[in-house]
């Protein structure tokens, strides 16, 4: 825990009294506050008041007229329009013929969302309800929009796009950087060598992550086409279908983030006191049995804070889509950020920002959600 | 008991166990040695393999490109330097008197515009050719906003590890209330900024001793530190369309400043928790020793204090130095012409009337990847030797 350096009263030094403070004196007294002003001053102007103002944004319809900016107050239009007016299919996907597939499972998910929140009841403050209540609506919903979508046969909107890329590529980029890391924890030799490698992706700027990718996945440029050729499907255009489109885009962007994955998990694989894995080993268990019984319960808080942190980037991806199909078949591709960029540039401010906080709404519910029930459970739990 | 045998390693093994069992303990089997290596040498070629296809992209022509994927220069085609020459010879202010002139311009034009109130200058106009001018913008920006980020969140998280801070709740409500009350003001009712802002100041002021005897429960280092990285959580598109707007209406909105500021305050949540860490970890009797012998906390703080988390320091620097150059959403919106950095120059030579020349945009990722791979060979050396990651074992 943080330890405090107990400041003096003005005027008395080690020596003894020495009269009236001096300026300096006042300034090392409140030396905390000045030391945290800057920050704090920073993140209040560019990030909090940004935040509400772009609430102002998103219930009026703005126009930039010869004076500046002009808001004239529409309610929730903005974001009514969204989820329910012109723009759900683009948003929400299409949920009109809805099959029995996604009835049962918007029942099965609501069932068990409310068994939850029951069960919740007895050990959860009046506070912690209402926590719990967010995430339950949130996941209903999502529910709701998952069966009358995709699994009634019909399109998914930008929402279920960018929750695509969240959740599926946050399972694929954890399952393989964790691979890969237990792999590079090996006793083998040139393992600087490999996390040099390994890490540079991560780096590299993502724009330029999209051209590469556009290039290499191009099905008559780019170096797989005799691959494709071999297999006869030299006239699969992967930007023309949706799902293999928003499929090419997960990998590319999980080539970007499984280092930042690799790098965290492997730092706490060679945590692990090398003992019991040795105590292990003398006893004839296999190495998946080590990692099993041994390793996995000793770096799961790690891996789900490194799976909460690669969640919350995941939710701002723009770059990739952008370039490589600039939203994909239709729309099949566009994250709600790019969505939101997308109506700026038609110049209707007022639903732009309105996306971007439906956005952020998403974000906040999802990744505090993960966070309160699954990464303080973790850290919580005594360590074996 | 004298005819028995004992099974060394290495000798009168059979072949299965040869293969499958490892040697020692800690050490692995011949297949398993051979699955291990082999799975890292295909995922190393399926992380190289995109880069190694850019950089011989940019050493090809036009007939190398479009006539089919060629792997190997010298074997499959004929590299060629025309993507090069074509970047840095169709303007005509590409050398390095161009270059030193814009760094001129940028000092002049600062200048410029701090004394623009009292005495009115003319700025200066840029007159260099584009790779360069995205290339010197993208460095300056960067290091800059990198170094005001560092700064300024060090400062901070040696506060947020030292200092006891107890900030009431009553105060932050006034704070919220009233600056929504501003916001709503200058919107929808027509009050000008400055107005709506510095009576919300004074109000602020006033009202927080008042509220601040009533609701008296305060929060600690903790909560701060959490509000401060929970910011990461904020989406940029969220926060760019009003800030887009704000800078308009200072006129800061091409120029240098808009984009450092805006940069700082996107990484700082990073540099906040990661040197939190370096600092808490500090022993205090260093800076209690140093207190006793009448040093200021900002004496401590830049002399014992600092040097003590070098490597951390520099690891910070260089993630955030990483980020800064790759940031492209800010810069897509505050930067239109003469504040381009290589992102944006890069996107930008996608809208080609001729279709876009492949060999010509992979010249310009490559001078603009080169520096980050360099930089991100740098920071992995700093992360084998475990610096950064305490914060993740959190």
């Amino acid at each position: 825990m943080s330890q405090t350096i107990k400041d003096g009263q003005p005027g008395i030094t080690p020596a003894g009294f020495s009269g009236r403070e001096s300026w300096g004196e006042w300034f090392d007294r409140h030396s905390g506050t000045f030391f945290i002003a800057p920050a704090v001053t920073l993140i209040l102007i560019f990030a909090i008041l940004p935040t509400f103002y772009s609430i102002v944004f998103a219930v009026s319809r703005v126009k930039f007229t010869s004076e500046g900016l002009t808001f004239r107050f529409v309610g929730f239009k903005n974001f009514a329009k969204q989820l329910f007016g012109t723009d759900q299919v683009h948003f929400l996907g299409k949920t009109a013929p809805v099959s029995p597939v996604g009835v049962a499972f918007f029942v099965i998910v609501t069932a068990v969302v409310l068994w939850w929140l029951y069960r919740s009841l007895k050990v959860s403050t009046w506070v912690g309800m209402i926590g719990r209540g967010i995430s339950a609506a949130m996941a209903i919903f999502l529910a709701w929009i998952l069966g009358a979508s995709q699994l009634s046969g019909n399109s998914i909107g930008t929402l279920y796009t960018t929750l695509f890329y969240v959740l599926c590529g946050c399972g694929v980029q954890f399952l393989i950087g964790t691979g890969l890391a237990f792999l590079c924890s090996q006793p083998i030799r040139g393992k600087n060598f490999f996390r040099v490698i390994f890490f540079i992706p991560l780096m590299v700027t993502p724009l330029g992550v999209g051209y590469a990718m556009k290039m290499v996945a191009d099905i008559t440029k780019g170096p797989f086409e005799p691959v494709l050729r071999f297999f006869g499907l030299e006239n699969w255009v992967w930007s023309a279908s949706p799902w293999s489109a928003r499929l090419v885009m997960m990998v590319c962007d999980s080539w970007q983030w499984i280092p930042f994955i690799f790098i965290c998990i492997l730092a706490a694989l060679e945590n692990v006191p090398r003992d019991h894995i040795e105590a292990a080993e003398v006893d004839g268990a296999s190495r998946i049995q080590i990692f099993r019984e041994i390793i996995w319960p000793q770096i799961v808080p790690v891996a789900v804070t490194v799976l909460l942190i690669r969640a919350i980037e995941a939710f701002k991806i723009v770059d990739l889509p952008n370039i490589m199909t600039g939203g994909g078949p239709g729309s099949s591709t566009e994250s709600m950020t790019l969505h939101s960029v997308y109506v700026w540039r038609a110049n209707d401010i007022g639903t732009s920002a309105a996306i971007a906080y439906l956005l952020l709404i998403l974000t906040v519910v999802v990744c505090a959600s993960f966070f309160n029930y699954v990464v303080l459970g973790q850290l919580r739990r005594p360590q074996a | 008991m004298s005819q028995s045998r004992f099974k060394f390693e290495k000798t009168n093994r059979s072949l299965m166990e040869r293969l499958f069992e490892p040697p020692t303990v800690g050490k692995m089997s011949l297949v398993a040695k051979v699955v291990v290596y082999a799975f890292l040498a295909i995922w190393s070629v399926f992380v190289l393999f995109p880069i190694y296809w850019v950089i011989i992209t940019s050493f090809k022509d036009a007939t190398a490109v479009n006539q089919g994927p060629f792997y190997i220069p010298f074997v499959d085609f004929q590299p060629t330097l025309d993507a090069w020459r074509s970047q840095f010879n169709t303007d005509p202010y590409c050398d390095l008197v161009s270059v030193a002139r814009q760094l001129y311009l940028l000092v002049y034009n600062s200048i410029a515009f701090v004394v623009s109130p009292v005495l009115p200058l003319d700025p200066m106009e840029p007159q260099i050719c584009k790779i360069y001018l995205a290339f010197t913008n993208s460095i300056v920006i960067g290091i800059a906003s990198t170094v005001f980020c560092v700064t300024v969140g060090s400062m901070a998280a040696y506060a947020l590890a030292r200092v006891q801070f107890k900030p009431k709740f009553g105060n932050i409500l006034v704070f919220v209330g009233l600056a929504v009350l501003t916001i709503l003001a200058t919107a929808f009712v027509g009050i000008p900024w400055w107005a709506s802002s510095t009576v919300a100041l004074a109000l602020f002021f006033l009202l927080a001793r008042a509220f601040g005897r009533h609701f008296t429960r305060s929060l600690g280092n903790g909560d701060i530190l959490f509000w401060i990285i929970s910011q990461r959580i904020l989406p940029p598109i969220v926060v760019v369309i009003p800030v887009y707007v704000m800078f308009q209406a200072v006129g800061l909105l091409d120029t240098h400043l808009a984009l450092i500021i805006l940069y700082a305050v996107a990484n700082l949540p990073i540099v906040v928790w990661l040197m939190h860490d370096f600092f808490v970890n500090l022993p205090i009797e260093l800076e209690e020793s140093a207190q006793l012998d009448g040093a200021t906390r900002f004496g401590i703080f830049w002399e014992i204090v600092l040097p003590l988390t070098r490597p951390g320091l520099a690891a910070t620097t260089l993630l955030v130095l990483v980020l800064n150059w790759n940031e492209y959403l800010f810069a897509v919106f505050l930067a239109t012409v003469k504040v381009q950095t290589m992102p944006i120059m890069v996107a930008a030579k996608n809208a080609g009337e001729k279709g876009v020349y492949w060999w010509e945009m992979c010249a310009v990722i490559v001078v603009m990847i080169i520096p980050v791979i360099i930089m991100a060979i740098m920071l992995t050396r700093f992360i084998s030797k475990g610096v950064l990651l305490g914060a993740v074992k959190g």
